[in-house]
């Protein structure tokens, strides 16, 4: 295994509700190597946003909870770090967009404004540089008029702009890895399009490290290396982009790329589907999360969480059915 | 493979040159100051027992379009004949006779069911409120309505935050069928969805459709799910229809230059074939439709743009049979 920048092992997290206890992530690892573009999959309630909140020190608590885990950057654990200290790795060294731009920007500042407090305080520039470097860094996200831009405030740019912005502010302190939060998810295709294709530039650019988190197969295809897919809190398949797509060993990957019609399919066949709704743990489960929904399930799912097993090279799946034939692995 | 009989000359919805403005108004005197064009000219025909998709971006007056053909807003001017019957001239009880053959299933069914009626409340109102069944007859006609979208009957007495996104959905589709319509109006029904609730919800609208010989719009800003559902497809922008077609003819040969890079923009959950595909990355957002440019609607972002399309707008011409297309240009990619 290469050396990766950011290694996060046995990662559990928890919310209280009045309900119960929720189990959000229930032991999540993973490496990101440098340079490398992650992509995590998964349907909403899967725990994929609550592991990179985790690992970024942003669980609200109460009610949420890191009860476990490591999560090791640069020779420090990000789970142990106060409050004060991770301060200064978030937007310095890892920096993170969110899913939805209207509500991520301070309405009442000027864009200017919002995009030289971090370079004054990771950075330590002075005023004007910061803002000569705000209007650098506006320009390089291609935003037209830059110096004039930045006296204008966020409701005076479209969705895809403000995007552009966050990005814009990701990257103002040059940082080693970029967390993305489904941050094309509120867009229309054709600005999701012009988001992805300045991130691909920007990646090859700056050379960091990104983990891009969505629920759609389709904008990971175009973008990330690696993929890791999701499901009730636990990583439930591993593998290279390519590899996934084309041999997807997960009942619930298979389902998941069967569902979805494609642009480019020839016949029209029945959309496949998963009977059945995503789980809600209340408890860490006994079983296989996804036996319920699963038509592959044998006697075994029902008594034991398979692990990640090993299924490829580089691929690895929980799953204790080898889907191609049917049978205990 | 699902095949539908549609026949070619039977039409059930004539649209024409319909036009929705919703007017501004400023100052002491709320004095109009300008318009909204939400809807700017487009007319179209939708055929019985067919599915027509209608796609475009945020904005671009796509759930306006099905509002207005529903006289949900009333329409600055045009046309809409529905089964022989113009409906901006209808009013009042002819009006209300003619309601229950057209119906809406919502994007949101988390907004659009009242969290104090229980389903059986909901999915009954339509029949008490038209008067065709009293009593019993309603409690009869929801259990096979619950039945036909495949929700347990039993669950009629609970209240919709006892259920799920796909299975709110569902309880919106019954409210939709309650009065037999022939014909039903599905904005964005699956975009709050999650990916696996999707696909249950769309063969449940497919499997329908057969069963009670339905016509649908389709509207949606997933070009996939369109692709997967329509017969045939109108693809607008700012207002106005750009290119309607058969959906084989449009996502394998599309002849205007927003609908191309449209489906460029859409990614494919496969990565050998995105590597291979030519990407068209259109440059800025749409424009205000307040304001909208003149000539071609398009222009500012196209990339094939020359000086005649600021001066005129292009005609929304049958560029082949059954092939239609706005854009003075449209022979270079025939």
């Amino acid at each position: 295994m290469p050396d990766f920048i950011l290694d996060v092992q046995g990662l559990e997290t928890t919310f209280r509700t009045p309900d119960g206890v929720v189990h959000a992530v229930n032991g999540v690892s993973f490496g990101l190597a440098e340079g490398e573009t992650l992509g995590v999959v998964g349907e909403s309630g899967c725990g994929k946003s609550v592991t990179m909140l985790s690992v970024m020190g942003l669980i609200p608590s109460p009610p949420g909870k890191v009860e476990a885990g490591k999560a090791m950057f640069a020779g420090q654990d990000l789970i142990k770090m106060s409050k004060e200290e991770i301060r200064h790795v978030r937007g310095a060294q890892i920096a993170m967009i969110f899913q939805d731009p209207m509500t991520s920007l301070n309405p009442v500042l000027t864009i200017g404004r919002q995009l030289e407090e971090p370079l004054m305080l990771h950075i330590g520039m002075t005023k004007n540089q910061a803002r000569e470097r705000a209007a650098e860094l506006l320009s390089m996200v291609g935003i037209p008029n830059a110096k004039d831009r930045l006296n204008d405030y966020p409701h005076q740019y479209s969705g895809g702009m403000r995007q552009r912005v966050m990005i814009a502010m990701a990257l103002s302190c040059s940082p080693q890895i970029l967390i993305a939060d489904e941050p094309t998810t509120a867009l229309d295709v054709t600005i999701q399009a012009q988001i992805m294709d300045l991130v691909k530039r920007l990646r090859d650019e700056l050379g960091m490290a990104i983990i891009w988190i969505t629920h759609d197969l389709g904008v990971v295809a175009g973008l990330a290396q690696r993929v890791l897919v999701m499901y009730g809190g636990y990583i439930i398949e591993e593998a290279p982009v390519k590899e996934l797509y084309a041999n997807p060993e997960h009942p619930y990957t298979i389902g998941l790329l069967g569902s979805l019609p494609r642009v480019d399919e020839k016949e029209r066949a029945k959309l496949f589907s998963i009977d059945g709704l995503p789980p809600v743990l209340y408890q860490k489960p006994d079983a296989c999360p996804f036996a319920p929904r699963c038509k592959w399930a044998i006697e075994h799912c029902w008594k034991e969480n398979p692990p990640l097993l090993v299924v490829g090279p580089d691929h690895r799946a929980a799953c204790w059915v080898d889907t191609k034939t049917g049978r205990h692995r | 493979m699902v095949t539908k009989e549609v026949n070619n000359n039977d039409i059930l919805l004539h649209v024409e040159d319909l036009k929705m403005h919703f007017p501004i108004y400023r100052g002491v005197f709320q004095r109009q100051v300008g318009a909204v064009r939400a809807v700017d000219g487009i007319s179209f025909d939708v055929k019985r027992g067919e599915t027509l998709g209608l796609v475009g971006e945020s904005g671009c007056g796509k759930s306006t379009t099905g509002r207005t053909i529903l006289q949900l807003y009333k329409p600055t001017s045009g046309n809409v004949i529905f089964d022989g019957a113009d409906l901006v001239k209808l009013k009042g009880e002819q009006m209300r006779q003619m309601r229950r053959k057209m119906q809406m299933i919502f994007q949101d069914p988390y907004a659009s069911l009242n969290p104090r009626m229980t389903v059986a409340q909901l999915v009954g109102e339509p029949l008490m409120v038209h008067n065709v069944a009293t009593g019993a007859e309603i409690n009869e006609r929801v259990q096979h309505l619950l039945d036909v979208v495949n929700l347990n009957p039993a669950f009629a007495s609970r209240y919709p935050h006892e259920f799920s996104g796909g299975q709110r959905q569902r309880i919106g589709v019954a409210r939709a069928l309650a009065l037999q319509p022939s014909f039903i109006i599905c904005d964005e029904p699956i975009s709050a969805l999650d990916v696996s609730i999707q696909a249950q919800v769309v063969n449940l609208l497919e499997e329908l459709q057969e069963q009670f010989n339905l016509t649908y719009l389709f509207i949606a800003h997933d070009l996939s799910m369109v692709k997967h559902i329509s017969d045939r497809v109108a693809v607008m922008y700012l207002g106005v229809i750009v290119e309607l077609t058969s959906r084989d003819e449009l996502y394998a040969k599309p002849l205007h230059p927003y609908t191309q890079a449209l489906l460029s923009a859409v990614p494919i959950p496969d990565p050998i074939a995105d590597a291979k595909r030519k990407r068209t990355i259109l440059q800025g957002d749409v424009p205000s439709p307040v304001n909208p440019p003149s000539g071609c609607r398009f222009r500012t972002r196209c990339p094939i743009a020359e000086a005649i399309c600021a001066e005129t707008r292009p005609e929304f011409r049958e560029i082949k049979p059954g092939h239609f297309v706005a854009c003075f240009f449209a022979e270079r990619f025939l």
